[in-house]
């Protein structure tokens, strides 16, 4: 392959100066690189303020009875803790930031295929949070109806669910455009030689999350817009006093957020591959079969909603059928395992923290697919849904899963991002304690939904205290591990510029030009005649 | 990536297109007086899934471009068509 061979380097996209200067040059750039960076910065933001969020909860979970807060505001809490995290965190995730700026870089073009359309995406995005942080601090208070705003409950209550489920309903542009953006991209802006097959393993995940966002989101977007119109217009899509099916919501909801999880996780697993793969100093084992699971979770993703429904009134048949459709799912998940497992074997593994954030996310959330399975069963779920058991699973793979992957990937690219390297014994330990108290929190709550307490209350019986107990001490060492990891990722910011085009040993294209990349990445597009992961030669 | 070759359609294949359109318009309207039943809304379905085919062969150039958006056009029509009827997997066996 053919990089960028020159020796002098051109300013770097964080020093180019354009039109505008100060701010305006960031939130008016259609550079991916700077869009990609705003999304980041956003996405922490919104993941801060979810988490003290969560860190209330646990507070008042911390002992039987009224704590700090009455019923009303624990499930006003919840509802936007999850609104936040989901929404504005976790879907964005690692596609909007990671994606915006690797994609172009990996695939050897200068960007993406649609650049204004790229930052519209963001203002979009930006524009659904402040309609929802709008809708949580006027009118009649904010949602209580949980994030899945479930009919008829979000139809009757008098919070403030209009404005919340149109701010998601935007949120959910912001979404589609991207998609759109990257399948576009990745089709026709690939450099010459780069065949689909030869493209990163990361950039697979991404097109497979592309097409979820791109077919996926219109569902939950005109569901919303029904629970708009049962409110406002009183239709009755959900009422079966007007002929409507409450039912018929869980499915339109769900049709939609499961595929969700996946727009999760499988950038979480795209990053995850190129991890392991660069500190294993091995080629992959399994390109196809790892790039094809990818589109093979997309696909099956979409027909495993039912499983979050099993207790809804649902037909027997159905109940089967998305029971024996969830099983299938677990298929192409455990080929990423197994192939994961198989290219660390033999390898002379090089172990620096992006690699132990690697490890940490295979741990936790084989724990999560794991338990998703007792889940997926009908028999198991009618005896621990609507339970803790539940929102243990759920933060297993939504935060142990794509939440640990989204630092391993800002650990991993964070050197090509800024050119600057962080401090690694801190990372580790940061990671350590964020294992530690993940682990915690988390634990007891599969235990606690086996022992039947119930989700949702903000007060419980005696019998529940002690387990509570250790899992609001785990959220303790859990937040502040957090503020541990970013401070230290912070303070690498301003420290002085290194030369690290390439500190991993990298093989894919990123790592052949200079950090942080000049505007336009490259300055002529490379042509590629190797495999993406081929060792290079010495 | 190969140059991708515009198709311009002519005036007399637009005008076509068209009066079908049209045609099938004044077809839906028109079938709506026959009574046959439940297969009043089969039709209306059938009928407006030809237009929609011609509108997106034609008027959308499915029928001029390369394979591979026929492909993704007939692969989303599919999986739209898959979870439709695995809905109904509730709705017909419910009690």
């Amino acid at each position: 392959m053919t990089g960028n061979s020159s020796t002098h380097r051109l300013p770097s996209y964080l020093e180019y100066q354009g039109k505008y200067t100060g701010i305006r040059a960031w939130i008016l750039s259609t550079d991916h690189k700077r869009i990609a960076l705003l999304y980041l910065y956003s996405q922490i933001f919104f993941f801060l303020a979810g988490l003290v969020m969560g860190l209330f909860m646990k507070l008042e979970l911390i002992a039987p009875g009224q704590q700090i807060m009455g019923p009303q505001a624990y499930n006003a809490l919840f509802t936007v803790h999850g609104l936040t995290m989901i929404f504005l965190f976790i879907i964005p995730g690692l596609a909007a930031s990671f994606g915006n700026f690797m994609i172009p870089i990996m695939i050897g073009a200068k960007d993406v295929a649609f650049p204004k359309l790229n930052l519209f995406s963001w203002y979009l995005f930006i524009a659904g949070a402040v309609i929802i942080l709008v809708g949580i601090f006027s009118g009649d208070g904010p949602p209580d109806t949980g994030w899945t705003f479930y009919a008829p409950y979000s139809l009757k209550t008098n919070t403030n669910v209009v404005l919340s489920v149109f701010g998601a309903f935007v949120l959910g542009f912001s979404s589609i455009l991207t998609g759109l953006n990257f399948i576009v991209t990745i089709h026709r802006m690939r450099a010459p030689g780069m065949g689909f097959f030869r493209m990163p393993l990361f950039i697979w995940s991404l097109y497979g999350t592309a097409w979820i966002q791109l077919l996926a989101t219109p569902v939950v977007g005109i569901t919303f817009l029904m629970v708009v119109a049962d409110r406002m217009l009183d239709i009755g899509f959900f009422d079966p006093a007007k002929g409507g099916d409450p039912v018929l919501y869980q499915h339109l909801f769900w049709i939609y957020s499961h595929p969700a999880v996946y727009i999760m996780i499988l950038p979480a697993m795209g990053a995850i591959t190129e991890i392991i793969v660069t500190f294993s100093r091995r080629t992959v084992f399994g390109y196809k079969a790892i790039a094809m699971s990818s589109l093979a979770i997309a696909f099956v993703g979409y027909l495993v909603w039912g499983h979050h429904m099993f207790t809804s009134g649902m037909s027997e048949t159905a109940r089967l059928v998305f029971s024996f459709l969830t099983f299938l799912v677990a298929i192409p998940s455990a080929i990423k395992v197994f192939n994961w497992t198989a290219t660390m074997y033999k390898g002379s593994i090089s172990l620096e923290p992006p690699f132990w954030w690697a490890m940490a996310f295979i741990f936790i959330f084989m724990i999560g697919g794991l338990t998703g399975l007792i889940l997926g069963s009908v028999s198991t779920d009618v005896h621990v849904h609507d339970t803790m058991f539940v929102v243990a699973h759920f933060h297993y793979i939504v935060f142990g899963g794509a939440g640990i992957a989204f630092f391993a990937a800002l650990h991993y690219w964070y050197p090509k991002m800024f050119g600057k390297m962080y401090n690694k014994k801190i990372a580790n330990w940061g990671l350590i304690g964020l294992f530690v108290g993940f682990n915690t929190t988390y634990l007891p709550m599969f235990f606690l939904g086996f022992m039947g307490m119930p989700r949702r209350y903000y007060d419980y019986l005696p019998q529940f205290a002690d387990l509570n107990l250790l899992s609001t001490v785990g959220s303790w060492i859990m937040a502040s591990s957090l503020i541990l990891v970013i401070v230290n990722l912070l303070r690498a910011k301003k420290g002085t510029p290194e030369e690290m085009d390439d500190p991993w040993g990298g093989r894919t294209l990123e790592w052949t030009i200079e950090s942080p990349p000049s505007l336009e990445n490259f300055e002529e597009i490379p042509v590629i005649d190797r495999e993406p992961y081929e060792l290079k030669s010495k | 990536m190969s140059e991708h070759k515009n198709h311009i359609s002519t005036y007399k294949s637009q005008i076509v297109v068209l009066f079908v359109l049209i045609l099938l318009t004044v077809l839906t309207v028109t079938i709506t007086s026959v009574h046959l039943g439940p297969f009043n809304t089969a039709a209306a379905m059938l009928i407006a899934s030809v237009k929609a085919t011609i509108v997106l062969l034609y008027f959308m150039h499915l029928k001029f471009d390369e394979k591979i958006y026929r492909f993704m056009v007939i692969l989303v029509l599919a999986i739209y068509a898959v979870v439709i009827i695995i809905t109904f997997f509730d709705y017909l066996y419910r009690p």
